[in-house]
């Protein structure tokens, strides 16, 4: 039997990808989208691996609703992504300076 | 080292190098099948969990629906990508740093806990009742009214979706039926009274 520790590492292996990815894609909203993904997506490793190994379902419920909205965020983010398009030509974060914040 | 453990190395080794992959690709298309292919590799991992429901829903609703609109969007919108990776490489020192940190403290926080011997013993879910049906009898008894609210924050991405999308051309040709059933005869016969003369019908001839 695979021990608990080992899903969580990969969790956090994972987790810490996709940090690394947004400070790589600091320009790139379409990668940042995608890591916010794979972030959640570790999440969701690590609630599914206590769930098996404390014999709790509410785990996995918690994963399903997780999952709802992510693909929620998912989809706004890239309506949004299309609109930011469709105004400046480009996806670039350092772009987005028309509040001059 | 038995099958499982074997399963497990393959699947989070293929996890891992697809989500490098994932934020290093140049390319946002190869970005998302890596990504893809991260997600079925995690599917397969809570396979080995024994969450088969969460494991097909992942493929079924994310691989199936989510990736594509991704892939719908990388493909549609015409990006400049050698703008985009200027200086790519420069933030990674800090974010390797930031990102060792996290797994560190990730790992010693949920590896080493004096709880850890809580689940030594590995109550693994008993095989009287499948997944699917004490997820579901779970679901639609103690979180009914939440899986509703769930339902409705998909309903409202929806709506939100396509009103900031959609975009009304001003030189398309639509058709309003509220005005076409309200039309009267006069907007649409009108009536000439043309003269009967003959010098009209010469010019006809002629013309």
């Amino acid at each position: 039997m695979v021990p608990l520790s080992w899903y969580l590492g990969v969790g956090a292996v994972l987790f810490a990808l996709s940090v690394i990815g947004i400070f790589l894609n600091r320009r790139n909203l379409i990668v940042l989208l995608m890591a916010i993904e794979l972030m959640l997506l570790a999440v969701n490793i690590n609630f599914v691996a206590f769930s098996h190994y404390l014999g709790d379902l509410h785990g996995q419920v918690f994963v399903f609703f997780i999952l709802t909205v992510a693909a929620a965020e998912a989809a706004i983010g890239l309506a949004i992504l299309v609109v930011l398009f469709r105004n400046l030509s480009t996806v670039a974060v350092d772009r987005l300076d028309a509040l001059k914040g | 080292m038995n099958a499982e453990h074997l399963l497990f190395w393959i699947f989070s080794a293929i996890l891992l190098v697809a989500a490098f992959r994932v934020v290093t690709a140049r390319n946002p298309v190869h970005a998302v099948l890596f990504l893809v292919l991260a997600f079925f590799s995690t599917s397969c991992l809570w396979m080995l969990l024994r969450a088969e429901f969460l494991a097909l829903a992942l493929v079924l609703v994310y691989v199936g629906a989510v990736m594509v609109l991704f892939l719908f969007v990388v493909m549609m919108l015409d990006i400049n990508i050698d703008r985009l990776r200027q200086g790519f490489w420069r933030h990674f020192p800090l974010g390797a740093l930031v990102g060792v940190l996290i797994a560190l403290q990730l790992w010693a926080v949920l590896s080493h806990g004096p709880w850890q011997a809580a689940f030594a013993a590995g109550t693994a879910a008993n095989g009287a009742t499948s997944n699917i049906t004490a997820l579901g009898l779970l679901t639609f008894s103690d979180y009914a009214y939440p899986l509703q609210v769930a339902g409705v924050i998909l309903l409202v991405a929806i709506v939100a979706a396509i009103a900031l999308t959609l975009r009304r051309r001003k030189d398309t040709k639509q058709q309003r039926p509220s005005e076409q059933v309200r039309v009267r005869r006069n907007e649409r016969v009108r009536m000439v009274a043309i003269a009967n003369d003959a010098e009209g019908r010469q010019d006809a001839r002629q013309g």
